[in-house]
Protein backbone atom coordinates (compact mmCIF):
# COMPACT_ATOMS: atom_id res chain seq x y z
CA UNK A 1 0.00 0.00 0.00
CA UNK A 2 2.90 2.31 0.80
CA UNK A 3 4.23 1.98 -2.74
CA UNK A 4 0.79 2.68 -4.19
CA UNK A 5 0.64 5.91 -2.22
CA UNK A 6 4.14 6.95 -3.34
CA UNK A 7 3.20 6.38 -6.97
CA UNK A 8 -0.06 8.33 -6.56
CA UNK A 9 1.90 11.26 -5.14
CA UNK A 10 4.38 11.20 -8.01
CA UNK A 11 1.67 10.98 -10.65
CA UNK A 12 -0.42 13.78 -9.22
CA UNK A 13 2.68 15.92 -8.89
CA UNK A 14 3.42 15.37 -12.55
CA UNK A 15 -0.14 16.38 -13.58
CA UNK A 16 0.36 19.75 -11.96
CA UNK A 17 3.98 20.17 -13.08
CA UNK A 18 2.73 20.75 -16.62
CA UNK A 19 -0.22 22.78 -17.98
CA UNK A 20 -2.06 19.50 -18.55
CA UNK A 21 -3.96 19.61 -15.27
CA UNK A 22 -5.06 23.22 -15.63
CA UNK A 23 -6.06 22.87 -19.27
CA UNK A 24 -8.04 19.76 -18.48
CA UNK A 25 -9.88 21.26 -15.53
CA UNK A 26 -10.77 24.46 -17.38
CA UNK A 27 -12.05 22.60 -20.41
CA UNK A 28 -13.98 20.13 -18.29
CA UNK A 29 -15.69 22.92 -16.37
CA UNK A 30 -16.40 24.99 -19.48
CA UNK A 31 -17.80 22.07 -21.45
CA UNK A 32 -19.88 20.62 -18.62
CA UNK A 33 -21.39 24.07 -17.98
CA UNK A 34 -21.99 24.85 -21.63
CA UNK A 35 -23.68 21.52 -22.27
CA UNK A 36 -25.95 21.92 -19.23
CA UNK A 37 -26.92 25.52 -19.98
CA UNK A 38 -27.17 25.66 -23.75
CA UNK A 39 -28.00 22.15 -24.87
CA UNK A 40 -29.61 20.84 -21.69
CA UNK A 41 -31.61 24.10 -21.29
CA UNK A 42 -30.78 24.15 -17.57
CA UNK A 43 -32.46 27.55 -17.05
CA UNK A 44 -35.39 27.58 -19.45
CA UNK A 45 -36.83 24.24 -18.39
CA UNK A 46 -37.36 25.74 -14.91
CA UNK A 47 -36.79 22.57 -12.96
CA UNK A 48 -34.76 22.60 -9.76
CA UNK A 49 -32.56 19.60 -10.58
CA UNK A 50 -29.22 18.82 -12.23
CA UNK A 51 -30.48 16.34 -14.82
CA UNK A 52 -29.38 18.52 -17.77
CA UNK A 53 -25.94 18.65 -16.18
CA UNK A 54 -25.44 14.94 -15.46
CA UNK A 55 -27.09 13.78 -18.70
CA UNK A 56 -24.08 14.94 -20.68
CA UNK A 57 -21.42 13.42 -18.45
CA UNK A 58 -21.08 10.16 -20.40
CA UNK A 59 -20.48 12.13 -23.61
CA UNK A 60 -18.10 14.52 -21.91
CA UNK A 61 -16.13 11.63 -20.42
CA UNK A 62 -16.00 9.97 -23.80
CA UNK A 63 -13.88 12.85 -25.02
CA UNK A 64 -11.96 13.88 -21.91
CA UNK A 65 -11.23 10.72 -19.92
CA UNK A 66 -9.27 8.98 -22.69
CA UNK A 67 -7.25 12.20 -22.85
CA UNK A 68 -6.14 11.72 -19.22
CA UNK A 69 -5.70 7.98 -19.55
CA UNK A 70 -3.75 7.92 -22.81
CA UNK A 71 -0.50 9.09 -21.23
CA UNK A 72 -0.56 6.76 -18.22
CA UNK A 73 1.53 3.96 -19.77
CA UNK A 74 2.10 5.00 -23.38
CA UNK A 75 4.21 7.95 -22.30
CA UNK A 76 6.36 5.81 -20.00
CA UNK A 77 6.94 3.40 -22.82
CA UNK A 78 7.75 6.16 -25.29
CA UNK A 79 10.26 7.95 -23.05
CA UNK A 80 11.72 4.72 -21.69
CA UNK A 81 10.94 5.62 -18.08
CA UNK A 82 8.96 2.38 -17.85
CA UNK A 83 12.33 0.63 -17.69
CA UNK A 84 13.16 2.77 -14.69
CA UNK A 85 9.79 2.29 -13.01
CA UNK A 86 9.60 -1.46 -13.52
CA UNK A 87 13.13 -2.04 -12.20
CA UNK A 88 12.31 -0.29 -8.93
CA UNK A 89 11.11 -2.55 -6.11
CA UNK A 90 7.45 -2.08 -7.05
CA UNK A 91 5.10 -4.80 -8.23
CA UNK A 92 3.14 -4.36 -11.45
CA UNK A 93 -0.12 -4.43 -9.48
CA UNK A 94 1.06 -1.56 -7.28
CA UNK A 95 2.13 0.48 -10.28
CA UNK A 96 -1.17 -0.12 -12.13
CA UNK A 97 -3.31 0.72 -9.09
CA UNK A 98 -1.23 3.76 -8.18
CA UNK A 99 -1.42 5.26 -11.64
CA UNK A 100 -5.14 4.53 -11.89
CA UNK A 101 -5.98 6.00 -8.49
CA UNK A 102 -3.97 9.14 -9.26
CA UNK A 103 -5.87 9.67 -12.51
CA UNK A 104 -9.16 8.91 -10.79
CA UNK A 105 -8.46 11.36 -7.99
CA UNK A 106 -7.63 13.96 -10.60
CA UNK A 107 -10.89 13.33 -12.48
CA UNK A 108 -12.67 13.49 -9.12
CA UNK A 109 -11.11 16.88 -8.46
CA UNK A 110 -12.37 18.19 -11.81
CA UNK A 111 -15.82 16.82 -11.02
CA UNK A 112 -15.80 18.36 -7.53
CA UNK A 113 -14.95 21.75 -9.01
CA UNK A 114 -18.35 21.80 -10.74
CA UNK A 115 -19.85 22.60 -7.32
CA UNK A 116 -20.99 26.15 -8.36
CA UNK A 117 -23.76 24.61 -10.43
CA UNK A 118 -24.96 22.76 -7.32
CA UNK A 119 -24.91 26.02 -5.36
CA UNK A 120 -26.80 27.77 -8.17
CA UNK A 121 -29.57 25.23 -8.27
CA UNK A 122 -29.93 25.46 -4.49
CA UNK A 123 -30.22 29.25 -4.68
CA UNK A 124 -32.68 29.17 -7.55
CA UNK A 125 -34.92 26.43 -6.19
CA UNK A 126 -35.29 23.56 -3.80
CA UNK A 127 -33.70 20.49 -5.43
CA UNK A 128 -33.50 16.99 -4.02
CA UNK A 129 -29.88 17.05 -2.79
CA UNK A 130 -29.94 13.29 -2.20
CA UNK A 131 -30.44 12.72 -5.92
CA UNK A 132 -27.65 15.17 -6.69
CA UNK A 133 -25.24 13.43 -4.31
CA UNK A 134 -26.12 10.06 -5.81
CA UNK A 135 -25.54 11.47 -9.28
CA UNK A 136 -22.13 12.81 -8.32
CA UNK A 137 -21.17 9.42 -6.90
CA UNK A 138 -22.46 7.65 -10.00
CA UNK A 139 -20.59 10.07 -12.24
CA UNK A 140 -17.36 9.50 -10.31
CA UNK A 141 -17.67 5.73 -10.65
CA UNK A 142 -18.43 6.03 -14.35
CA UNK A 143 -15.31 8.17 -14.77
CA UNK A 144 -13.38 5.40 -12.98
CA UNK A 145 -14.65 2.79 -15.43
CA UNK A 146 -13.72 4.98 -18.43
CA UNK A 147 -10.28 5.52 -16.91
CA UNK A 148 -9.65 1.83 -16.30
CA UNK A 149 -10.43 1.12 -19.96
CA UNK A 150 -8.16 3.96 -21.05
CA UNK A 151 -5.34 2.90 -18.75
CA UNK A 152 -5.40 -0.68 -20.02
CA UNK A 153 -5.35 0.41 -23.65
CA UNK A 154 -2.57 2.89 -22.94
CA UNK A 155 -0.44 -0.04 -21.76
CA UNK A 156 -0.76 -1.71 -25.15
CA UNK A 157 0.94 0.98 -27.19
CA UNK A 158 3.60 3.63 -26.95
CA UNK A 159 1.67 5.99 -29.15
CA UNK A 160 -0.61 8.26 -27.15
CA UNK A 161 -2.77 9.19 -30.15
CA UNK A 162 -3.51 5.54 -30.85
CA UNK A 163 -4.24 5.02 -27.16
CA UNK A 164 -6.67 7.94 -27.21
CA UNK A 165 -8.56 6.86 -30.32
CA UNK A 166 -8.90 3.21 -29.33
CA UNK A 167 -9.93 4.08 -25.75
CA UNK A 168 -12.52 6.57 -26.98
CA UNK A 169 -13.90 3.96 -29.37
CA UNK A 170 -14.13 1.24 -26.72
CA UNK A 171 -15.75 3.67 -24.26
CA UNK A 172 -18.14 4.75 -27.00
CA UNK A 173 -19.22 1.16 -27.59
CA UNK A 174 -19.78 0.61 -23.88
CA UNK A 175 -21.82 3.79 -23.66
CA UNK A 176 -23.86 3.29 -26.82
CA UNK A 177 -24.81 -0.24 -25.85
CA UNK A 178 -27.51 1.19 -23.60
CA UNK A 179 -29.23 3.46 -26.10
CA UNK A 180 -32.72 2.40 -27.21
CA UNK A 181 -31.61 2.99 -30.77
CA UNK A 182 -28.95 0.30 -30.48
CA UNK A 183 -31.03 -2.06 -28.37
CA UNK A 184 -33.93 -1.89 -30.84
CA UNK A 185 -31.61 -3.03 -33.57
CA UNK A 186 -30.77 -6.13 -31.52
CA UNK A 187 -34.39 -6.70 -30.45
CA UNK A 188 -35.34 -7.33 -34.08
CA UNK A 189 -33.49 -10.62 -34.17
CA UNK A 190 -31.63 -11.38 -30.96
CA UNK A 191 -33.07 -13.29 -28.00
CA UNK A 192 -34.08 -11.21 -24.99
CA UNK A 193 -31.24 -12.62 -22.96
CA UNK A 194 -28.65 -11.17 -25.35
CA UNK A 195 -30.43 -7.80 -25.49
CA UNK A 196 -30.51 -7.66 -21.70
CA UNK A 197 -26.84 -8.62 -21.49
CA UNK A 198 -25.87 -5.86 -23.91
CA UNK A 199 -27.99 -3.35 -22.04
CA UNK A 200 -26.56 -4.45 -18.72
CA UNK A 201 -23.01 -3.87 -19.93
CA UNK A 202 -23.76 -0.29 -20.83
CA UNK A 203 -22.51 2.68 -18.88
CA UNK A 204 -25.71 4.54 -19.73
CA UNK A 205 -28.08 1.95 -18.28
CA UNK A 206 -26.28 1.98 -14.94
CA UNK A 207 -25.54 5.69 -14.87
CA UNK A 208 -29.13 6.62 -15.66
CA UNK A 209 -30.31 4.31 -12.88
CA UNK A 210 -28.06 6.13 -10.41
CA UNK A 211 -29.00 9.65 -11.56
CA UNK A 212 -32.62 8.87 -10.81
CA UNK A 213 -31.51 9.00 -7.21
CA UNK A 214 -31.44 5.33 -6.40
CA UNK A 215 -27.99 4.01 -5.67
CA UNK A 216 -28.51 0.32 -6.09
CA UNK A 217 -25.83 -2.11 -5.10
CA UNK A 218 -25.81 -3.75 -8.53
CA UNK A 219 -25.00 -0.48 -10.27
CA UNK A 220 -22.06 0.18 -7.99
CA UNK A 221 -20.96 -3.44 -8.29
CA UNK A 222 -21.16 -3.05 -12.06
CA UNK A 223 -18.82 -0.06 -12.10
CA UNK A 224 -16.43 -1.60 -9.57
CA UNK A 225 -16.21 -4.83 -11.53
CA UNK A 226 -15.65 -2.91 -14.77
CA UNK A 227 -12.74 -1.12 -13.08
CA UNK A 228 -11.38 -4.37 -11.61
CA UNK A 229 -11.56 -6.30 -14.88
CA UNK A 230 -9.91 -3.60 -16.95
CA UNK A 231 -7.17 -3.03 -14.37
CA UNK A 232 -6.49 -6.75 -14.28
CA UNK A 233 -6.16 -6.67 -18.06
CA UNK A 234 -3.87 -3.68 -17.56
CA UNK A 235 -1.57 -5.68 -15.27
CA UNK A 236 -1.48 -8.49 -17.82
CA UNK A 237 -0.75 -6.01 -20.62
CA UNK A 238 2.23 -4.62 -18.71
CA UNK A 239 3.54 -8.03 -17.63
CA UNK A 240 3.15 -9.69 -21.00
CA UNK A 241 5.79 -7.34 -22.41
CA UNK A 242 8.35 -8.76 -20.01
CA UNK A 243 8.05 -12.23 -21.41
CA UNK A 244 7.55 -11.19 -25.03
CA UNK B 1 34.58 -15.37 -4.21
CA UNK B 2 30.90 -14.98 -3.58
CA UNK B 3 28.82 -14.82 -6.73
CA UNK B 4 26.54 -11.80 -6.70
CA UNK B 5 25.17 -12.37 -10.18
CA UNK B 6 24.77 -15.83 -11.61
CA UNK B 7 23.59 -16.48 -15.15
CA UNK B 8 22.83 -20.08 -15.98
CA UNK B 9 22.19 -20.94 -19.64
CA UNK B 10 20.41 -17.64 -19.99
CA UNK B 11 18.52 -17.40 -23.26
CA UNK B 12 16.14 -14.78 -24.57
CA UNK B 13 14.29 -14.98 -27.88
CA UNK B 14 12.11 -12.31 -29.41
CA UNK B 15 10.08 -14.40 -31.83
CA UNK B 16 12.62 -15.95 -34.20
CA UNK B 17 15.42 -13.64 -33.12
CA UNK B 18 17.64 -15.08 -30.41
CA UNK B 19 19.03 -12.02 -28.66
CA UNK B 20 20.79 -13.86 -25.84
CA UNK B 21 22.00 -17.36 -26.59
CA UNK B 22 22.87 -19.66 -23.72
CA UNK B 23 25.04 -17.37 -21.61
CA UNK B 24 26.42 -18.72 -18.33
CA UNK B 25 28.70 -16.73 -16.07
CA UNK B 26 29.06 -15.35 -12.57
CA UNK B 27 30.09 -11.96 -11.28
CA UNK B 28 31.62 -11.64 -7.80
CA UNK B 29 31.84 -8.82 -5.32
CA UNK B 30 34.72 -6.50 -6.16
CA UNK B 31 34.54 -7.18 -9.86
CA UNK B 32 33.93 -4.42 -12.38
CA UNK B 33 32.86 -6.28 -15.45
CA UNK B 34 32.99 -4.60 -18.83
CA UNK B 35 30.40 -6.04 -21.14
CA UNK B 36 31.69 -5.60 -24.67
CA UNK B 37 30.05 -6.33 -27.95
CA UNK B 38 28.92 -4.71 -31.16
CA UNK B 39 25.49 -3.09 -31.35
CA UNK B 40 22.77 -5.71 -31.21
CA UNK B 41 25.05 -8.25 -29.53
CA UNK B 42 22.62 -8.83 -26.67
CA UNK B 43 24.30 -6.69 -24.01
CA UNK B 44 21.25 -4.59 -23.20
CA UNK B 45 18.91 -7.56 -23.29
CA UNK B 46 21.09 -9.46 -20.81
CA UNK B 47 21.17 -6.45 -18.50
CA UNK B 48 17.41 -5.99 -18.75
CA UNK B 49 16.91 -9.59 -17.70
CA UNK B 50 19.23 -9.27 -14.71
CA UNK B 51 17.49 -6.06 -13.62
CA UNK B 52 14.10 -7.74 -13.88
CA UNK B 53 12.69 -5.71 -16.76
CA UNK B 54 12.52 -8.70 -19.09
CA UNK B 55 12.01 -12.36 -18.34
CA UNK B 56 14.31 -14.98 -19.85
CA UNK B 57 12.90 -17.44 -22.37
CA UNK B 58 15.11 -20.17 -20.96
CA UNK B 59 17.71 -20.46 -18.21
CA UNK B 60 17.92 -18.51 -14.99
CA UNK B 61 19.43 -15.33 -13.65
CA UNK B 62 20.13 -15.06 -9.92
CA UNK B 63 21.09 -11.91 -8.04
CA UNK B 64 22.38 -12.27 -4.47
CA UNK B 65 20.73 -15.66 -4.32
CA UNK B 66 17.32 -14.46 -5.54
CA UNK B 67 15.88 -15.66 -8.81
CA UNK B 68 14.87 -12.70 -10.97
CA UNK B 69 11.62 -14.32 -12.11
CA UNK B 70 10.51 -15.87 -8.82
CA UNK B 71 11.47 -12.98 -6.51
CA UNK B 72 11.61 -9.88 -8.69
CA UNK B 73 11.08 -7.37 -5.89
CA UNK B 74 13.85 -8.89 -3.71
CA UNK B 75 16.20 -8.65 -6.69
CA UNK B 76 15.19 -5.08 -7.54
CA UNK B 77 15.88 -4.01 -3.96
CA UNK B 78 19.50 -5.11 -4.28
CA UNK B 79 20.18 -3.75 -7.74
CA UNK B 80 20.92 -0.27 -8.95
CA UNK B 81 20.12 -0.11 -12.64
CA UNK B 82 20.88 2.64 -15.10
CA UNK B 83 19.01 1.92 -18.33
CA UNK B 84 20.47 2.92 -21.68
CA UNK B 85 20.09 6.67 -22.17
CA UNK B 86 19.23 7.11 -18.48
CA UNK B 87 15.50 7.80 -18.91
CA UNK B 88 14.03 9.93 -16.11
CA UNK B 89 10.73 11.77 -15.65
CA UNK B 90 11.39 15.02 -17.52
CA UNK B 91 8.68 17.06 -15.81
CA UNK B 92 10.12 16.39 -12.34
CA UNK B 93 13.04 18.21 -10.77
CA UNK B 94 16.09 16.20 -9.64
CA UNK B 95 14.98 16.95 -6.07
CA UNK B 96 11.47 15.54 -6.45
CA UNK B 97 12.65 12.67 -8.66
CA UNK B 98 15.34 11.52 -6.23
CA UNK B 99 12.87 11.96 -3.38
CA UNK B 100 10.46 9.64 -5.20
CA UNK B 101 13.20 7.07 -5.77
CA UNK B 102 14.25 7.27 -2.10
CA UNK B 103 10.66 6.69 -0.93
CA UNK B 104 10.14 3.77 -3.29
CA UNK B 105 13.40 2.35 -2.00
CA UNK B 106 11.87 2.47 1.48
CA UNK B 107 13.52 5.52 3.06
CA UNK B 108 11.59 8.08 5.09
CA UNK B 109 12.21 11.30 6.95
CA UNK B 110 15.81 11.90 7.99
CA UNK B 111 17.13 8.81 6.23
CA UNK B 112 15.45 9.85 2.98
CA UNK B 113 17.01 13.30 3.17
CA UNK B 114 20.40 11.87 4.01
CA UNK B 115 20.30 9.45 1.06
CA UNK B 116 19.21 12.11 -1.40
CA UNK B 117 21.81 14.57 -0.16
CA UNK B 118 24.57 11.97 -0.39
CA UNK B 119 23.65 11.09 -3.98
CA UNK B 120 23.32 14.78 -4.93
CA UNK B 121 26.73 15.51 -3.50
CA UNK B 122 28.41 12.55 -5.19
CA UNK B 123 27.11 13.59 -8.59
CA UNK B 124 27.44 17.33 -8.09
CA UNK B 125 23.77 18.09 -8.73
CA UNK B 126 23.41 20.93 -6.21
CA UNK B 127 23.11 23.63 -8.84
CA UNK B 128 20.22 22.07 -10.77
CA UNK B 129 18.12 20.57 -7.97
CA UNK B 130 15.03 22.67 -8.65
CA UNK B 131 15.07 22.74 -12.43
CA UNK B 132 12.84 20.39 -14.43
CA UNK B 133 15.01 17.49 -15.61
CA UNK B 134 13.93 17.98 -19.24
CA UNK B 135 15.61 21.41 -19.26
CA UNK B 136 18.97 20.02 -18.12
CA UNK B 137 21.96 19.28 -20.34
CA UNK B 138 22.63 15.73 -21.40
CA UNK B 139 25.44 15.39 -18.88
CA UNK B 140 23.25 16.47 -16.00
CA UNK B 141 20.41 14.20 -17.11
CA UNK B 142 22.82 11.28 -17.12
CA UNK B 143 24.06 12.23 -13.68
CA UNK B 144 20.50 12.33 -12.34
CA UNK B 145 20.02 8.81 -13.71
CA UNK B 146 23.27 7.77 -12.12
CA UNK B 147 22.25 9.27 -8.77
CA UNK B 148 19.02 7.27 -8.96
CA UNK B 149 20.97 4.04 -9.50
CA UNK B 150 23.34 4.46 -6.55
CA UNK B 151 20.97 6.16 -4.10
CA UNK B 152 20.40 3.01 -2.07
CA UNK B 153 24.06 1.94 -2.16
CA UNK B 154 23.18 -1.30 -3.99
CA UNK B 155 25.25 -4.45 -3.81
CA UNK B 156 24.88 -4.93 -7.54
CA UNK B 157 25.16 -2.06 -9.98
CA UNK B 158 24.22 -2.49 -13.61
CA UNK B 159 24.77 0.31 -16.07
CA UNK B 160 23.97 0.26 -19.75
CA UNK B 161 26.42 2.51 -21.55
CA UNK B 162 26.86 4.92 -18.65
CA UNK B 163 29.28 7.25 -20.44
CA UNK B 164 27.72 7.18 -23.90
CA UNK B 165 27.38 10.71 -25.22
CA UNK B 166 29.18 12.40 -22.34
CA UNK B 167 32.09 14.80 -22.77
CA UNK B 168 35.56 13.71 -21.64
CA UNK B 169 35.29 15.44 -18.25
CA UNK B 170 31.93 13.87 -17.52
CA UNK B 171 33.26 10.48 -18.58
CA UNK B 172 36.10 10.92 -16.15
CA UNK B 173 33.67 11.75 -13.34
CA UNK B 174 31.59 8.66 -14.03
CA UNK B 175 34.69 6.47 -14.19
CA UNK B 176 35.99 7.87 -10.93
CA UNK B 177 32.65 7.14 -9.29
CA UNK B 178 32.62 3.59 -10.57
CA UNK B 179 36.18 3.13 -9.42
CA UNK B 180 35.41 4.43 -5.92
CA UNK B 181 32.42 2.13 -5.50
CA UNK B 182 34.06 -0.96 -6.94
CA UNK B 183 35.47 -2.56 -3.79
CA UNK B 184 32.28 -3.76 -2.13
CA UNK B 185 29.96 -4.15 -5.11
CA UNK B 186 29.55 -6.24 -8.21
CA UNK B 187 29.42 -3.80 -11.09
CA UNK B 188 28.52 -4.52 -14.69
CA UNK B 189 28.87 -1.84 -17.33
CA UNK B 190 28.22 -2.26 -21.00
CA UNK B 191 30.15 -0.21 -23.46
CA UNK B 192 31.64 -0.22 -26.88
CA UNK B 193 34.28 2.28 -25.93
CA UNK B 194 37.35 0.12 -25.47
CA UNK B 195 39.42 2.68 -23.61
CA UNK B 196 36.77 2.59 -20.92
CA UNK B 197 37.55 -1.03 -20.22
CA UNK B 198 41.13 -0.15 -19.39
CA UNK B 199 40.00 2.79 -17.32
CA UNK B 200 37.62 1.00 -14.97
CA UNK B 201 37.19 -2.72 -15.56
CA UNK B 202 39.06 -5.60 -13.99
CA UNK B 203 37.24 -8.16 -16.08
CA UNK B 204 36.03 -8.18 -19.67
CA UNK B 205 33.34 -10.29 -21.27
CA UNK B 206 32.84 -10.09 -25.01
CA UNK B 207 29.61 -11.15 -26.59
CA UNK B 208 28.33 -11.07 -30.13
CA UNK B 209 25.25 -12.59 -31.70
CA UNK B 210 23.98 -13.28 -28.19
CA UNK B 211 26.90 -15.61 -27.38
CA UNK B 212 29.63 -15.28 -24.83
CA UNK B 213 32.88 -15.37 -26.80
CA UNK B 214 35.61 -14.28 -24.42
CA UNK B 215 36.02 -13.76 -20.69
CA UNK B 216 39.13 -12.57 -18.89
CA UNK B 217 41.11 -9.64 -17.54
CA UNK B 218 41.82 -6.79 -19.95
CA UNK B 219 45.47 -7.91 -20.07
CA UNK B 220 44.69 -11.53 -20.78
CA UNK B 221 42.41 -10.51 -23.62
CA UNK B 222 44.97 -8.11 -24.97
CA UNK B 223 47.46 -10.99 -25.08
CA UNK B 224 45.20 -12.60 -27.63
CA UNK B 225 45.81 -9.85 -30.14
CA UNK B 226 47.47 -10.97 -33.37
CA UNK B 227 50.46 -8.72 -32.92
CA UNK B 228 50.80 -8.92 -29.18
CA UNK B 229 54.51 -9.29 -28.36
CA UNK B 230 55.62 -8.54 -31.89
CA UNK B 231 59.12 -6.99 -31.95
CA UNK B 232 60.05 -3.71 -33.52
CA UNK B 233 63.77 -3.17 -34.12
CA UNK B 234 65.70 -0.20 -35.33
CA UNK B 235 69.13 -0.65 -36.93
CA UNK B 236 71.34 1.71 -38.92
CA UNK B 237 69.52 2.57 -42.17
CA UNK B 238 72.22 1.02 -44.39
CA UNK B 239 72.02 -2.30 -42.54
CA UNK B 240 68.29 -2.78 -42.79
CA UNK B 241 68.39 -5.22 -45.69
CA UNK B 242 71.16 -7.31 -44.12
CA UNK B 243 69.33 -7.44 -40.80
CA UNK B 244 66.14 -8.49 -42.52
CA UNK B 245 67.81 -11.42 -44.22
CA UNK B 246 69.52 -12.52 -41.03
CA UNK B 247 66.35 -12.50 -38.99
CA UNK B 248 64.60 -14.40 -41.77
CA UNK B 249 67.01 -17.30 -41.29
CA UNK B 250 66.02 -17.77 -37.65
CA UNK B 251 63.86 -20.78 -36.84
CA UNK B 252 60.14 -20.17 -36.59
CA UNK B 253 60.20 -16.66 -37.99
CA UNK B 254 58.47 -16.50 -41.32
CA UNK B 255 58.17 -12.93 -42.47
CA UNK B 256 59.96 -9.80 -41.45
CA UNK B 257 58.36 -6.57 -42.58
CA UNK B 258 59.82 -3.13 -42.73
CA UNK B 259 57.52 -0.47 -41.40
CA UNK B 260 57.93 3.27 -41.20
CA UNK B 261 57.20 4.67 -37.80
CA UNK B 262 55.34 7.92 -37.30
CA UNK B 263 58.61 9.79 -36.66
CA UNK B 264 60.00 8.59 -39.99
CA UNK B 265 62.35 5.89 -38.62
CA UNK B 266 62.51 2.66 -40.61
CA UNK B 267 61.72 -0.30 -38.34
CA UNK B 268 61.89 -4.05 -38.76
CA UNK B 269 58.85 -5.83 -37.51
CA UNK B 270 59.05 -9.45 -36.33
CA UNK B 271 55.66 -11.11 -35.83
CA UNK B 272 55.04 -12.82 -32.49
CA UNK B 273 56.25 -16.41 -32.16
CA UNK B 274 58.34 -18.64 -29.90
CA UNK B 275 61.63 -17.41 -31.38
CA UNK B 276 60.58 -13.81 -31.58
CA UNK B 277 62.02 -12.72 -28.29
CA UNK B 278 64.26 -9.73 -28.04
CA UNK B 279 67.30 -11.59 -26.63
CA UNK B 280 67.47 -14.18 -29.42
CA UNK B 281 66.99 -11.70 -32.24
CA UNK B 282 69.43 -9.14 -30.87
CA UNK B 283 72.07 -11.83 -30.26
CA UNK B 284 71.71 -13.09 -33.84
CA UNK B 285 72.10 -9.58 -35.26
CA UNK B 286 75.09 -8.76 -33.06
CA UNK B 287 76.80 -11.91 -34.37
CA UNK B 288 76.55 -10.34 -37.84
CA UNK B 289 77.90 -7.05 -36.49
CA UNK B 290 74.62 -5.30 -36.95
CA UNK B 291 74.09 -2.91 -34.06
CA UNK B 292 70.52 -2.79 -32.77
CA UNK B 293 69.69 0.74 -31.79
CA UNK B 294 66.25 0.20 -30.34
CA UNK B 295 63.91 -2.68 -29.48
CA UNK B 296 60.22 -2.28 -28.74
CA UNK B 297 57.87 -5.01 -27.59
CA UNK B 298 54.48 -4.33 -29.13
CA UNK B 299 51.42 -4.53 -26.89
CA UNK B 300 48.24 -5.95 -28.37
CA UNK B 301 45.26 -3.70 -28.92
CA UNK B 302 41.89 -4.52 -27.46
CA UNK B 303 40.43 -3.14 -30.68
CA UNK B 304 42.08 -5.92 -32.63
CA UNK B 305 40.91 -8.58 -30.21
CA UNK B 306 37.42 -7.13 -30.30
CA UNK B 307 37.41 -7.19 -34.09
CA UNK B 308 38.81 -10.71 -34.35
CA UNK B 309 36.34 -12.11 -31.87
CA UNK B 310 33.17 -10.30 -32.78
CA UNK B 311 33.55 -9.99 -36.53
CA UNK B 312 33.67 -13.77 -36.78
CA UNK B 313 30.50 -14.16 -34.78
CA UNK B 314 28.42 -13.38 -37.82
CA UNK B 315 29.12 -16.84 -39.18
CA UNK B 316 29.27 -18.42 -35.75
CA UNK B 317 32.94 -19.17 -35.57
CA UNK B 318 35.04 -18.57 -32.58
CA UNK B 319 38.76 -18.44 -33.27
CA UNK B 320 39.56 -18.55 -29.58
CA UNK B 321 37.20 -21.29 -28.48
Amino acid sequence: MRNVWIIIKREIGSYFATPLAYVFIVIFLALSGALAFFIGRFMSREQADLIPFFDYHPWLYLLLIPAIAMRLWAEERKTGTIENLMTLPVSTVEAVIGKFLAAWAFAGLALALTFPIWISVNILGDPDNGVILASYIGSLFMAGAFLAIGSCISALTKNQVIAFIISATVCFLFTMAGLELVLNFFRLWAPDLLVDTIASLSFLTHFNAVTKGVIELRDIIYFISMIAVWLLANVVAVDVRKAA
Amino acid sequence: MSAMIELDHLTKAFGALVAVDDISMTVARGEVLGFLGPNGAGKSTTMKIVSGFLEPTFGTATVCGHNVVAEPVAVKRRIGYLPEGAPTYGDMTPMSYLGFIAEIRGYDGVEKRRRVEAAVEKLGLERVLRQPIETLSKGYKRRVGFAQAILHDPEVLIMDEPTDGLDPNQKRLVRTLIHDMAADKAIVISTHILEEVDAVCNRVVMIAGGRLLADGTPDSLRARARDHNALLLRVAPDRVEAARQKIGTLDGIETVETVTRRDGALMLRVPPGPQANAATVVAALNAENIAVEEVVNEVGLLDDVFYDITAHAAHRENPYA
